[in-house]
């Protein structure tokens, strides 16, 4: 895609859009400030509402979307934009995953809707929230809550320059050791979802002696399976097994598997609430 | 060369470092950094890990307080060697386009100073042979780092107190460096002092520059019982038997399924191993610029991106690339270069996030091969 | 300590030299063929069989083998089938852009081997490009050899390589030359099926047979195993192994197969070698 879709444009037409989500990974693009001219030189910002008023028509080369799809509205708005883009990449958790608001899809959201809001009957939503890949086809997903900057300048230089971005699938620990940072999991007991989860963040959480949550989401061979039946083997309860996978990427496939094995497990032994 | 070997104080530790850093080198020596012993460079003898131990076992790795003042009282420290020698990210070259035309504009990267390693253990001297031959030893070389390699100090030190994954002398190594160093150092208790073997012109040169007497029968005495303890305090073994043979009939034995079914493919194994030597290549370009750079970056076999051709990886399957780095480290290996590619150090195992153990493993497809293999049995 | 190392330090295998595009010929659909030219030095000498690691600037680096003539002074070719962002950058630059080249690596066919016997060539698709040089070179010494027959299986008729030259080999060149597609349409009148299907029936005498086999994996070892049950010594079938390559010099790792390098100790292999690692799934 990065090669033929756009060979004919010399400075890509870029839109970004929001759907269900915090807007912090749009805020990513406005934080490259170093590199924002740069960006602004290599692609045509046509429509941006966070950052600029002026909005150019459609269509576009490259569209940005962030967010989870939450309402039956959002379903459609969504496919005009795949119509109206040559390339879309989705950015963070929400879009890729379906966010944390995604917790939803474990519970009943009609209750929710009655505990929270005082006239529930004018709100409009769906039962699940979804990633944008379950409504269209995705070209490319950036991973994270939120996305990482350089990862996000690597695609648009990759898509400016014809060729292939560098996103690894593969785990956080890869990072860990080429930084040298020393195993917080195996050095301190820390609970650490590196070894399933994608790089990509710089192996950020661990350099600062935190384990890592899971937010760039399950790398390309994750064992869930292996690293939580060690985990509640080295002291961890069931439900806590269960509740290191539901957080940003509670929704992704298989977090979401891993967490509702831990969550029968904590059926199975009667103890704990396991929502 | 003809003296044999001599006794240092403790003090002089301090006195080598600064020698050695007169004579141009970064020192990099063992030191406590985030609840771990690494080799980092210090800049004197206060940065040493004085009186601290460790733990280690699969999966667990812990630092605990001595009862004594010994300064290099631990097992492997997980990052040793390699990451100074052959670093996880390196530049290849650099190049300019103008137009559609290119120039390659820088081939060496920034300068570097020499490296003297303290405190270097027999199972880092023995990878380091082992990378030599790969990196260093064939019709192509890493000239990156053969030239890194040359101008290298090596000091190591007698292990005396191997960890909990250690086996070293079930891979045709043991607690005290045979030969591949400037310095060999022996840690001596009561009194506190260090016995100093020379094992090239420039150890011998340095160590005149230090306060040093020769050692006497106790002193050697005390470096043999030293190395009896530490191999037999040797927390694993393998049986090397017939192991290339072993692997080789092994190729289907479902004791791939079992680990794969544990492994986590996270590559924690490749990277600490301090023989591993897989590498990729990236293109790096920063947006809107004409500069581009091709780096060399620390790989592993157990991503599935690693055997990857157009249609596809080769090895899908958790087990296969199991399958293929223990079977190179063991068997394949041999073939190649002549040797074991594994020396034993355990780092494999302790910092497996889920205690994954080589040696356990070895032994399993020992105990489930379909042939009797190696013919000793 | 640096007794150990007295080694002089190689050149470094890893920097590429500039080559300068001349001619792209477009030979299908997907599969293109680009001629170069040295920038700085002089141009590198191959032998039939061999790759280069080509390098498009700023986008990456591909192993591709070298599709041209051996035997005679000329630009320097490769075939190469557009499936990536590198392999697209490659053809799609214009006449006098620079490329980088690497190389030449790995082993030969060593075709010289088959002189005085028969050869059997089985391409499949893409396949034929790494064998042209071998063909060529035969072709140069056309006398030197007794029977030679090219199987040649390609998708479709539309994806046929070299058809010129095939039908050159054919009737200028005394070259038995078969040719097979996957799927043929109404107006292909040849043959359609598997190119493993025409070994049994070839005409060649098996035991002064020298094979050189081309194409997917599954392919060769289908090919390999029908010339080895006609009698074709194993050691006498050889098989050109794609692989990941990433250095092309036995440093990078990522094609070690068991006791192999491919870069080096291939990507040309003799099928008794390889049988066995063939046969293993996924190693």
């Amino acid at each position: 895609m990065f090669d033929e879709s756009l060979k004919s444009s010399a400075r890509p037409k870029l839109a970004v859009w929001k759907f269900a989500s915090c807007d912090g990974c749009q805020l990513s693009l406005l934080n490259c400030e170093e590199e924002l001219l740069t960006v602004a030189g290599a692609v045509s910002i046509a429509y941006f509402p966070e950052a600029t008023r002026g909005v150019v028509e459609g269509p576009y080369d490259v569209s940005l979307v962030e967010g989870s799809v939450t309402t039956p509205e959002e379903i459609e708005r969504i496919a005009q934009i795949r119509e109206m883009s040559r390339v879309v990449v989705t950015l963070g958790a929400c879009a890729t995953s379906g966010g944390i608001q995604a917790l939803r899809n474990f519970a009943d959201v009609a209750e929710f809707r009655s505990v929270v809001y005082a006239h529930p009957e004018y709100l409009s939503t769906l039962a699940r929230s979804t990633p944008i890949s379950a409504h269209i086809s995705v070209d490319l997903e950036l991973r994270g809550c939120p996305i990482d900057k350089g990862q996000l300048l690597e695609v648009l230089g990759a898509l400016v320059e014809h060729r292939r971005p560098r996103i690894p699938s593969y785990s956080v620990c890869a990072e860990c050791k080429r930084r040298g940072t020393v195993c917080v999991a195996v050095a301190h007991g820390t609970p650490c979802l590196g070894p399933v989860t994608q790089a990509g963040c710089g192996a950020l959480c661990p350099a600062y002696e935190r384990g890592c949550y899971g937010c760039f989401g399950p790398q390309n061979t994750p064992n869930t399976a292996s690293l939580s039946d060690h985990l509640v083997a080295t002291g961890m309860s069931p439900e806590m097994a269960m509740r290191v996978y539901r957080t940003f990427n509670a929704a992704s496939e298989p977090f979401r598997r891993e967490s509702e094995r831990q969550e029968r497990a904590v059926v199975a032994s009667g103890k704990g609430n396991a929502r | 060369m003809t003296d044999g070997p001599r006794i240092i104080g403790r003090d002089q530790l301090a006195r080598l470092v600064e020698v050695l850093t007169a004579r141009g080198y970064a020192v990099v020596a063992p030191t406590v950094r985030a609840g771990a012993v690494v080799l980092d460079e210090v800049v004197g003898a206060d940065d040493l890990p004085w009186g601290v131990g460790d733990v280690q076992d699969a999966g667990t790795y812990r630092l605990r307080e001595r009862d004594d003042e010994a300064v290099f009282g631990q097992a492997a420290a997980v990052r040793a060697v390699k990451p100074v020698l052959f670093p996880a990210d390196e530049l290849i070259w650099r190049g300019h386009r103008s137009g559609t035309d290119f120039a390659v504009t820088d081939r060496e990267g920034s300068p570097q100073r020499p490296v003297a390693f303290l405190g270097v253990r027999d199972c880092d001297l023995r990878a380091l042979a082992r990378h030599d031959e790969v990196l260093a030893g064939r019709a192509f070389a890493d000239t990156r780092y053969q030239r890194r390699r040359a101008g290298t100090f090596l000091a190591a030190v007698t292990c005396a107190e191997p960890g909990g994954t250690c086996f070293c002398t079930s891979m045709g190594g043991g607690p005290h460096p045979e030969n591949g160093y400037d310095l060999a150092l022996t840690e001596l208790l009561d009194p506190h002092r260090f016995v100093v073997e020379v094992g090239s012109d420039t150890g011998a040169d340095v160590l005149a520059e230090l306060d040093s007497e020769p050692a006497g029968a106790q002193d050697l005495a005390a470096v043999h019982d030293v190395v009896a303890h530490a191999t037999e305090s040797m927390g694993r073994s393998m049986d090397t038997e017939g192991l290339r043979d072993l692997l080789y009939a092994s190729a289907e034995s479902p004791v791939w399924d079992e680990v794969g079914n544990r492994c986590l493919t996270c590559m924690n194994c490749t990277m600490v191993c301090p023989t591993c030597f897989c590498t990729t290549v990236e293109d790096v370009s920063a947006l809107g610029s004409a500069d581009a750079e091709r780096r060399r970056v620390w790989d592993s076999c157990f991503s599935e991106e690693f055997a990857h051709i157009h249609g596809g990886s080769l090895r899908t399957e958790v087990r296969s690339r199991y399958r293929q780095w223990i079977t190179h480290k063991l068997a394949a290996w041999q073939d190649q270069f002549g040797s074991l590619g594994c020396v034993g150090c355990g780092r494999c195992i302790t910092w497996c996030p889920v205690g994954i153990d080589i040696t356990a493993e070895a032994a399993k497809l020992r105990a489930a091969a379909p042939l009797t293999v190696g013919g000793a049995r | 300590m640096t007794a150990t190392l007295d080694r002089p330090v190689a050149p470094d295998a890893m920097a590429p030299a500039r080559y300068r595009i001349g001619r792209t010929r477009q030979d299908t659909r997907d599969t293109f063929t680009i001629e170069l030219e040295p920038v700085d030095g002089p141009m590198l000498r191959y032998r039939a069989g061999q790759f280069t690691m080509l390098d498009a600037f700023g986008v990456g680096e591909v192993p591709i083998s070298i599709s041209g003539d051996p035997t005679r002074p000329g630009p320097l070719e490769h075939t190469i089938r557009d499936v990536g962002a590198v392999t697209h950058a490659l053809i799609a630059a214009p006449r006098g852009a620079v490329l980088g080249v690497r190389g030449p690596f790995g082993t030969s066919w060593d075709v010289a081997d088959g002189m005085g016997g028969d050869v059997v060539l089985v391409a499949g698709g893409i396949g034929l490009a790494p064998l042209r040089p071998a063909l060529l070179e035969i072709v140069r010494h056309r006398d030197r050899y007794n029977r030679v027959v090219l199987l040649y299986g390609a998708r479709t008729p539309e994806d046929i390589l070299f058809g010129d030259e095939l039908r050159s080999w054919a009737h200028d060149h005394g070259i038995v030359v078969e040719v097979t597609v996957d799927n043929g349409q109404h107006a292909w009148r040849g043959k359609v099926g598997l190119v493993t299907n025409l070994v049994p029936r070839a005409g060649f005498d098996p035991h002064s047979t020298l094979a050189l086999v081309c194409g997917p994996e599954v392919m060769m070892r289908s090919a390999a195993q029908a010339l080895v049950a006609r009698g074709v010594p194993g050691d006498r079938v050889r098989l050109s192994l794609e692989r990941s390559m990433k250095c092309g010099v036995g440093l990078c790792g990522h094609c070690q197969l068991r006791d192999l390098f491919v870069c080096v100790d291939g990507p040309v292999l003799g099928y008794d070698r390889l049988a066995p690692l063939l046969s293993v799934r996924e190693l």
